[in-house]
């Protein structure tokens, strides 16, 4: 059993060592000086060289990888060439905020998606099950970026209840540095009026965000309950008298809910992705905004070092899930145990 | 079907030629069937529709638009910021070029992407996984998948985001970027079906009968592998052509004057609320698109079926 856990945790590692090299090769075979273009083309040549020699440009490439993964192993991704700072300070500020959304939008994606898929099995081929239906499609085909243009015209002026732009209002300070998401750090300070202005501010980019994972996990549960509501063991508990409700959450739904979990990794993932353009669009200081930035000003130092934090974060997701899956299915659960 | 067409040879025992004969004859047979089972469900037939429609706009964009000139770089303030009319049904943007138009000319890009960057990513990604799963376990299956797994471990749009960025933004080099991030999901596709059509006793039966790896591979796995393929590409002309448009929506796309999706999105997203056809429009013809494709995908998985 435990040696099972080892060996996935070994693979994972090893993905995380391939991605770190892809994301370096990627970083390198941008054509061009990296220093020359940080520093522009009007710069001596000896100032440049020198940057050189501090970003390591003039050792051999795997030198410079070496350099790069220790550096990184300290939380040392070198200094942005946007912002000027080091970019683990650019990431310590920004991805707190992602996190923010991501996690809220995770916890939408889940529970609405798992709820309406319940419902739409429940009442399987009536009018409720129709409709949910239909909105399933539309989240499902309508990115991300969509919703949050939708939102933004309804929200932003026809309807100005949430706020649709940045993390806090103009009024509101900011809360003391604690995790650096606004709505916890309100609250461990105690200032009721700033976690809810931070609360407001992250509804509507993460329900933008959601709706298609949500969507997606609406529509796989419902096809797994239907599907396993007719399997004999449902079946059996019928004929033993076991109550309708009994039935339906503990037998029913448990082994159901396995392909929702297991392609939430997935969804959790695509969030991260499709977080790019939505806090792009409401404007909010997050991790992607800033990658986006840095991609746009090929800021080499920041990219590889979000994408590596987007990496891990994935293989972290991946390793939960599949613990959960455990818990859910006792074939994996068992594995390995002598029977 | 067509394995058993290409068959057909001059010498062939009268027995053989009335089969042939039959499946020849079955030919219209089989297309009217296939027809029926795409058909019974009605939503694939307007999945259909809005495909065909679309990639008839954007074919015979330059003879059908209103203003055809309006897709370069041409300004008419005169007549910018106009809503939506019945002389531009979608209304004009902030140079005052027709938006109707100028969405049908993006159809171009869009349908050119989704079938360039499936052209290169189906084969690649098929053979890959046909490997892998025939020679599951083996060295280079092993070695295939932890190098997919590398690549599954980013979500695409941030890969595809990552590899563009460092490119000029072009159409053609953001289809390499989509590229280089969409194989990996047909070699895990294909591999675990082409993993457990290996133990098939048809598969045994022809490594003994000695032949030889690239017929085993080709012939017998790959057949039954196509259906799964044609259904995923279906439906992912429509994710393609949504992540397209998403790297166009960061600028990192076709470059203006010149039309693209998500371009005019983002575009229009600043004029929002007083101009919104600039962005709510192109923002419609994605979801129709990508609606159009998940449709019509259900209605080849109905038709690729074995059920009868």
């Amino acid at each position: 059993m435990a040696w099972i856990w080892l060996k996935k945790i070994g693979t994972y590692l090893l993905v995380l060592v391939g991605l770190s090299i892809l994301i370096f090769t990627i970083a390198r075979i941008i054509p061009g000086d990296p220093a020359r273009m940080a520093l522009g083309p009007r710069t001596p040549e000896e100032t440049v060289q020198k940057l050189k020699q501090e970003m390591n440009l003039d050792k051999p490439i795997y030198i410079q990888y070496v350099l790069w993964v220790k550096g990184g192993l300290h939380g040392d991704f070198g200094k942005s060439l946007m912002t000027r700072r080091l970019v683990s300070e650019d990431i310590r500020e920004y991805l707190p905020a992602t996190f923010e959304i991501v996690i809220i939008s995770t916890f939408l994606m889940i529970f609405g998606g798992i709820t309406l898929g319940i419902i739409s099995a429940k009442f399987s081929n009536t009018w409720l099950d129709g409709v949910i239906r239909v909105i399933s499609y539309l989240g499902i085909v309508s990115p991300s970026f969509v919703w949050a243009i939708i939102f933004l015209l309804i929200f932003g002026y026809l309807l100005p209840i949430f706020p649709v732009s940045g993390r806090l209002s103009m009024s509101i300070t900011e809360p003391s540095f604690i995790t650096g998401m606004f709505t916890i750090d309100a609250l461990l300070s105690g200032s009721i009026d700033t976690f809810k202005d931070a609360f407001m501010h992250l509804v509507i980019p993460a329900v933008s965000l959601c709706l298609g994972g949500l969507a997606q996990a609406a529509r796989i549960t419902r096809s797994s309950m239907t599907g396993n509501m007719t399997k004999d063991y449902i079946l059996a508990q019928n004929a033993y008298g076991v109550p309708e409700g009994v039935i339906f959450f503990k037998y029913l739904l448990k082994p159901s809910l396995i392909p929702t979990v297991s392609i939430l990794a997935l969804d959790i993932a695509a969030l991260f992705g499709q977080a790019f353009l939505v806090e792009l669009i409401f404007n909010f200081p997050g991790l992607s905004k800033y990658g986006i930035q840095a991609m746009l000003n090929k800021d080499l130092n920041a990219i590889s070092a979000v994408v590596l934090i987007l990496g891990c974060v994935f293989i972290i997701v991946n390793i939960i899930i599949e613990i959960i899956i455990a818990i859910l299915d006792p074939r994996i659960r068992l594995m390995g145990r002598s029977v | 079907m067509k394995k058993k067409k290409m068959n057909v040879d001059m010498n062939l025992s009268p027995n053989e030629i009335t089969k042939t004969l039959n499946i020849k004859r079955n030919k219209s047979e089989f297309i009217r069937r296939a027809w029926y089972k795409f058909s019974s469900n009605h939503m694939s037939i307007v999945g259909l529709a809005i495909i065909s429609i679309a990639a008839l706009l954007g074919i015979f964009e330059p003879i059908i638009a209103p203003y055809p000139e309006h897709v370069g770089p041409f300004v008419d303030f005169a007549s910018a910021c106009q809503s939506p009319s019945i002389i531009h049904w979608m209304g004009t943007d902030n140079f005052g070029r027709d938006m109707l138009s100028r969405v049908m000319f993006a159809f171009r890009g869009a349908f050119l992407m989704g079938f360039g960057v499936l052209l290169v990513v189906v084969p690649i990604g098929s053979f890959l996984g046909l490997i892998a799963g025939y020679f599951k376990g083996k060295t280079i299956s092993t070695f295939i998948l932890r190098i997919t797994d590398i690549f599954l471990a980013l979500p695409p749009l941030i890969l595809a985001l990552c590899v563009c960025a460092i490119m000029r933004p072009t159409l053609f080099n953001s289809m390499i970027a989509i590229t280089i991030s969409w194989w990996p999901w047909y070699t895990r596709l294909i591999y675990g079906m082409s993993a457990s059509i290996s133990n098939e006793m048809y598969v045994k039966s022809a490594e003994l009968l000695g032949a030889s790896k690239s017929h085993i591979l080709f012939k017998e796995i790959l057949p039954n592998c196509l259906s799964p393929i044609f259904t995923k590409m279906t439906l992912d002309m429509g994710w393609v052509i949504l992540l397209g448009a998403s790297l166009s929506f960061v600028g990192l796309g076709e470059q203006p004057p010149i039309p693209a999706l998500g371009t005019m999105v983002s575009d229009g997203a600043k004029y929002l609320p007083e101009l919104w056809w600039i962005s709510i429009f192109p923002a419609l013809a994605i979801m129709m698109i990508v609606l159009g494709f998940n449709l019509m995908g259900d209605g080849i998985k109905d038709m690729l079926s074995s059920e009868e």
